[in-house]
């Protein structure tokens, strides 16, 4: 078999030929460190394949001019980093209201306000899932190395279009800003998943209809359905509504179309867990250093594995149970104060004794700081 | 309590690790971007460059590091190093305690003035860059030049196929000339320290 | 002289024009107040769509937040109603998305240029074909009448009782400052002007504004003692100012009038074509 052409390339660009994989065609941006190159690489590569860039005058316009092309039946996608993602998180909301599938990079960087823009951290893992206000559920994905950010953005935009809604990618900025060895995959290589299109007539469209597995056909704008698109509360016609009877089914309809699919959401790697009495459980650099770290403490007899998630919303509550079950301990690592071991605490049993390791001085952790840590938990 | 497992780890054998630093706008991170891909042409091997920087352009601490292993490179920044290249006194100050105890160091001997070891590779890149390669912008292609004869980790033919690739349009012949300044000085280096020089 | 009987049936006819357009799932009555001249408005942009000939699938109308944001909500369009200020940013969306879609964005003075002055001056610069009807009532009006970037100096509201003390933005000169092609100021006593200014801002190819100046009786002309629908409309007759004419009065002259009529009406390149034209150079270059 011959070898596949590998390049080297950037995480933030992995991001951009993922997302065109996956039929992308419609970047609305704006510049902020370190996710520009997201920006750039759409600016270079979407004309030449009859796609749509435009900067926008802010962060609010860019994620408003997502939607809007995203509602006009294009596949959608922003690049921020935090404070870019908190001016947009109103307007997600707005997606997330409207059932609209796009998708969000955000590449992470230290906070609060501007903080350290050219610093890495993982301080957005809950804003991704509480960052809007209301009541909905979130989907949020983390790759780890260049090649991940390439499938996990394919695999943002078939979750977003499958079950419509907007999606985050939750990137490392040492990910981002890293260049590794990337196969770009052959069509057909990997699923590709279209928002599903009404097959009715016009006159019987419900374009927000209540549907076994709680996603409604979605037309786009000018293909002869004429409907009604509205933050406001709305019933299944898209027209305002304050009633109760129609209020919580629809908010019901935003969660459950997700929960009810979670299994399917779920990916996660797991490595030397079998016999683990420690597990790790980390997303992004944190897993790459965590899986360096388990094989070097393997190595010196420690029964010690990792469980790195790639979907951190919604967060994998039985799949973490399950592979947990036979550990002692587990030590949870996060670039930030303490954000995800919160559902690692709610998940996981009493008779499991959950330790920590956070670091939010911009650097990363390293294997040596987890082994340190995995000594000290011993 | 500390202690139990520590000092039973070992360093991964199966990666190597480079680090080329200097200061900003000295080129460390294109040059080890072009390093990155010259040792990734043939597909092969893995590959992990990244680097660190602050939000200026020009001055300022720069450094960049490339990671290569034939497997699975877990952890993607450089643990210990098997290589470093500091351009200036204040980058091999900084970055010389990470360097492994067998580790290859190759300094701008000009610009370094203080080496804690005998055990290194002096040249004058920047003064090459300006006095023989006709432009102190080339100093960087210089030292992968030598970077690549005094490593092997790369062919002579591949390096110099990949520093053309990055170069700008017109400066062809330039970069051409400083890898091949690089090589030879490298070389040079190589052979005398073999003949225990 | 036309007869009883055929007035009636001209009005007839226009009623059924705008029935035509009504949605006819749309759960009626509107939110705006009776008199509100969102309704002339919105009766003026139907007309002008239906003598350009456009059909009801290529209108996509788009609104952000306040009481002239509903509008598209009770035509039978497709529509966008979105946060407040972002109508234009996200029609831009559309609009770039499906360039043959005809994209129409209502706003407020409050929608477009407080919260959303910035995406405002931004699609005029960037002269996209898109044509915002700008509802200017100089008062927030679905949050009960605060003061907005087109209340008067001293003039009343609920959070300038005791008169205002900013200054105010002119919607018209702000867009023709900032980039649009096509400018033109109308009020709601104006139907017949503001129909025909519609239809050539519809026309247009690039960025148009229309601002429309309407009576918020409610709000507006109750605090400012302006008096009912009908006073406020006779007012904006005697305030009205052709721009022909205005263009020989001093500035004094023109201080407190509405000068009407078209203010700007200019080629330029357009943001779709124009990156239209980079896809066509680069499609399929590696």
């Amino acid at each position: 078999m011959a070898i596949k052409k590998r390049h080297l390339m950037l995480g933030n660009l992995a991001c951009v030929h993922g997302a065109i994989y996956a039929g992308m065609r419609f970047f609305a941006g704006y510049p902020i460190t370190p996710s520009t190159e997201v920006a750039e690489g759409c600016a270079r590569e979407l004309p030449k394949i009859g796609g749509k860039f435009i900067q926008m005058e802010d962060e609010i316009g860019s994620i408003a001019a997502i939607v809007g092309a995203s509602v006009a039946g294009l596949k959608s996608m922003t690049a921020t980093s935090g404070p870019g993602y908190s001016l947009m998180v109103e307007n997600i909301g707005y997606a997330y209201m409207t059932e609209t599938p796009v998708v969000v990079i955000n590449v992470q960087r230290g906070g609060p306000s501007t903080g350290m823009p050219t610093k890495g951290s993982q301080a957005d893992t809950m804003q991704a899932r509480w960052g809007t206000h209301g009541d909905y559920t979130a989907i949020a994905v983390a790759p780890s190395t260049v090649q991940e950010c390439l499938t996990e953005t394919i695999r943002a935009f078939n979750l977003a279009e499958r079950f419509r809604t907007p999606v985050t990618v939750l990137l490392d900025e040492v990910i981002a800003h890293s260049r590794e060895m990337v196969t770009i995959p052959e069509k057909g290589e990997f699923k590709v998943y279209d928002r599903v299109k009404p097959t009715c007539t016009p006159e019987e469209y419900v374009p927000f209809e209540m549907t076994p597995n709680g996603v409604s056909p979605m037309a786009g704008f000018g293909e002869g359905y004429r409907f009604n698109v509205t933050g406001l509360t709305h019933d299944t016609m898209g027209f305002t509504t304050n009633r109760p009877e129609e209020v919580s089914p629809k908010l019901d309809k935003l969660a459950n179309k997700i929960l009810k699919y979670r299994d399917e959401t779920v990916k996660m790697r797991t490595e030397m867990m079998d016999g683990a009495e420690i597990a790790f459980i980390s997303y992004g650099s944190v897993s790459r250093a965590a899986l360096q770290a388990v094989m070097l403490a393997r190595k010196a007899g420690v029964k010690v594995g990792t469980v790195q998630l790639y979907t951190i919303w919604p967060f994998p509550e039985k799949q973490l149970r399950e592979i947990c079950a036979g550990c002692k301990k587990v030590i949870v690592g996060e670039l930030n104060m303490g954000q995800m071991i919160y559902e690692v605490e709610r998940v996981l049993p009493n008779n499991i004794k959950i330790h920590s390791i956070q670091r939010y001085d911009g650097e990363f952790l390293t294997p040596m700081q987890l082994l340190e840590k995995l000594d000290e938990v011993l | 309590m500390a202690g139990k497992i520590l000092d039973k780890i070992e360093i991964p054998q199966d990666r190597f690790e480079l680090r080329l630093s200097g200061s900003g706008g000295q080129g460390m991170i294109l040059a080890s971007v072009i390093l990155g891909e010259a040792i990734g042409a043939d597909g092969t091997k893995n590959i992990t460059q990244s680097q660190s920087y602050g939000p200026e352009a020009r001055g300022g601490a720069s450094k960049a590091d490339v990671v290569v292993s034939s497997g699975e490179i877990f952890y993607p920044k450089a643990m210990k190093l098997d290589l470093l290249l500091a351009m200036t006194q204040e980058s091999l100050d900084s970055y010389y305690p990470f360097l492994k105890e067998n580790g290859t160091l190759i300094v701008d001997d000009v610009l370094v003035t203080e080496v804690p070891t005998d055990n290194y590779y002096g040249l004058p890149f920047t003064r090459l860059a300006r006095e023989e390669a006709g432009h102190v912008m080339v100093a960087n292609v210089i030292a992968l030049g030598a970077i690549g004869a005094i490593t092997g980790i790369v062919t002579h033919e591949t390096l110099v196929e990949a520093v053309l690739a990055r170069a700008p349009r017109g400066t062809e012949e330039k970069n051409r000339k400083a890898v091949e300044i690089g090589y030879r000085e490298g070389a040079r280096l190589l052979k005398e320290k073999a003949a225990g020089k | 002289m036309a007869t009883v009987k055929e007035t009636n049936q001209a009005e007839k006819q226009k009623s059924d024009v705008m029935l035509q357009y009504l949605r006819p799932k749309k759960k009626f009555p509107s939110v705006w107040c009776a008199g509100c001249g969102n309704g002339t408005v919105m009766g003026a942009i139907i007309r002008a769509i239906d003598k350009l000939g456009y059909s009801k699938d290529e209108v996509v109308m788009v609104s952000g937040i306040g009481c002239s944001s509903r509008m598209p909500v009770y035509l039978d369009f497709s529509s966008l109603h979105t946060t407040h200020g972002r109508a234009l940013p996200y029609a831009t969306g559309v609009k770039f998305a499906k360039p043959h879609l005809k994209v129409i964005v209502i706003t407020g003075d409050g929608d477009a240029l407080a919260i959303g002055g910035n995406h405002f001056i931004h699609a005029c610069r960037r002269n996209i074909d898109i044509t915002a009807i700008l509802i200017n009532n100089y008062i927030y009006g679905m949050t009960g009448g605060q003061g907005s970037p087109t209340t008067p100096s001293k003039a009343f509201s609920t959070t300038t009782p005791y008169g205002n003390v900013e200054k105010h933005f002119n919607p018209s000169e702000l867009a023709m400052a900032a980039g649009a092609t096509f400018v033109g100021r109308t009020t709601v006593y104006h139907v017949p002007q503001m129909e025909k200014m519609i239809t050539q801002a519809l026309e247009h190819k690039g960025f148009s504004l229309v601002e429309a100046v309407s009576n918020c009786h409610t709000y507006f002309g109750r605090l400012n003692r302006q008096g009912d629908p009908v006073a406020m409309l006779k007012m904006f007759k005697d305030l009205a100012v052709p721009a022909a004419r205005a263009k020989n009065m001093t500035p004094e002259e023109l201080e407190g009038k509405l000068v009407t009529g078209v203010l700007q009406d200019i080629e330029k390149t357009e943001f779709c074509d124009e990156y239209q034209k980079v896809v066509d150079a680069h499609r399929g270059v590696k």
